[in-house]
């Protein structure tokens, strides 16, 4: 029978593949911001798995949240991309210097 | 049995395409693997009889999220081989930290399944009544225990809205097509903008 588990090991799975997204697209903005909402959907399995297994709505609810601001965060993103790709004709990682950080 | 073929399928589809987001070489596939992906984990929630939170990844991370990131993709026009140069150099270090990162997150669960682990036991005060459904359940937690943190999350909402319309939203030049003048948007009158007129029948009006 299939226990909370083998949905931690999937959940935590989907998380290290964002991280590792991350690491390998350190280029494309794109697929860093693809990469982030993998990581989120693993944390929602995560607290979807534990509110079903533990009979507790809260972290459905909890999820419901998560998805929320993983939205906000998608479109403030994007927009953030689509003028900076209009200002500098690239969305290269490396080029976004010009704070001197 | 069912339920074990369907989750190993769902669990197993839900990797490989995230597998398949982040290796892509083109972006356009990327999102429509991330779109699979998302399919699956909906899946997978429906499995555990939430079936709110699936139809909710389905609307608003299929339906919104993902076609907004398929629109960007396609409306910027970029050199994506240049983008990709890194990726066999950041290899090595990216897998290393994955791999100690799952370590880390399985030995945690394998903690917490033979017992070392206490997490504490669920209140009671947000379980789900018999009978119901879980729409019904949810409804009833999110609008009791939590509806400010609900109007928080409208708020959120809003607030990225305004941000994204303010970031991408460029003032035309003075005279240019699509030119916007507030200020005489709002002096503008009912009076100044429509005529009464009273024509006998049959003869039509004059623009």
């Amino acid at each position: 029978m299939i226990g909370i588990e083998h949905y931690l090991v999937v959940s935590a799975i989907l998380f290290v593949l964002g991280v590792l997204g991350i690491f390998l697209n350190r280029k494309n903005v794109i697929v860093t911001l693809m990469a982030i909402e993998l990581i989120l959907l693993g944390v929602n399995i995560n607290l979807v798995a534990f509110s079903a297994f533990l009979g507790d709505l809260t972290g459905q609810v909890f999820a419901m949240f998560v998805l929320t601001v993983a939205a906000g965060e998608a479109a403030v993103g994007l927009a953030i991309l689509v003028i900076y790709f209009r200002g500098r004709g690239t969305i290269a990682v490396d080029d976004v210097d010009r704070l001197k950080g | 049995m069912i339920q074990v073929f369907a989750f190993y399928l769902f669990a197993a589809l839900t990797v490989l395409s995230a597998v398949l987001v982040i290796t892509a070489r083109n972006p356009v596939h990327s999102v429509l693997w991330l779109i699979l992906a998302f399919f699956n984990a909906a899946g997978l929630m429906v499995l555990v009889g939430a079936e709110f939170i699936a139809a909710l990844l389905v609307i608003v991370y299929v339906g919104a999220v993902a076609v907004l990131f398929l629109f960007v993709v396609m409306m910027l026009n970029i050199d994506f081989a240049e983008l990709r140069t890194g990726f066999v150099k950041n290899f090595p270090l990216g897998i290393a930290i994955a791999l100690v990162l799952l370590a880390e997150l399985v030995l945690g669960i394998g903690a917490y399944q033979v017992g070392v682990m206490e997490l504490g036991s669920a209140s009671g005060t947000a379980a789900p009544i018999m009978g119901r459904s879980n729409v019904e359940n949810i409804g009833a937690v999110l609008y009791r225990d939590y509806l400010f943190l609900f109007e928080a999350a409208g708020l959120i909402l809003l607030v990225a809205m305004v941000g994204a319309i303010v970031l991408t939203h460029r003032q035309r030049p003075d005279g240019a097509r699509g030119h916007q003048d507030i200020g005489k948007q709002v002096r503008r009158r009912p009076e100044d903008a429509t005529v009464m007129t009273q024509p006998a029948v049959g003869e039509g009006i004059e623009l």
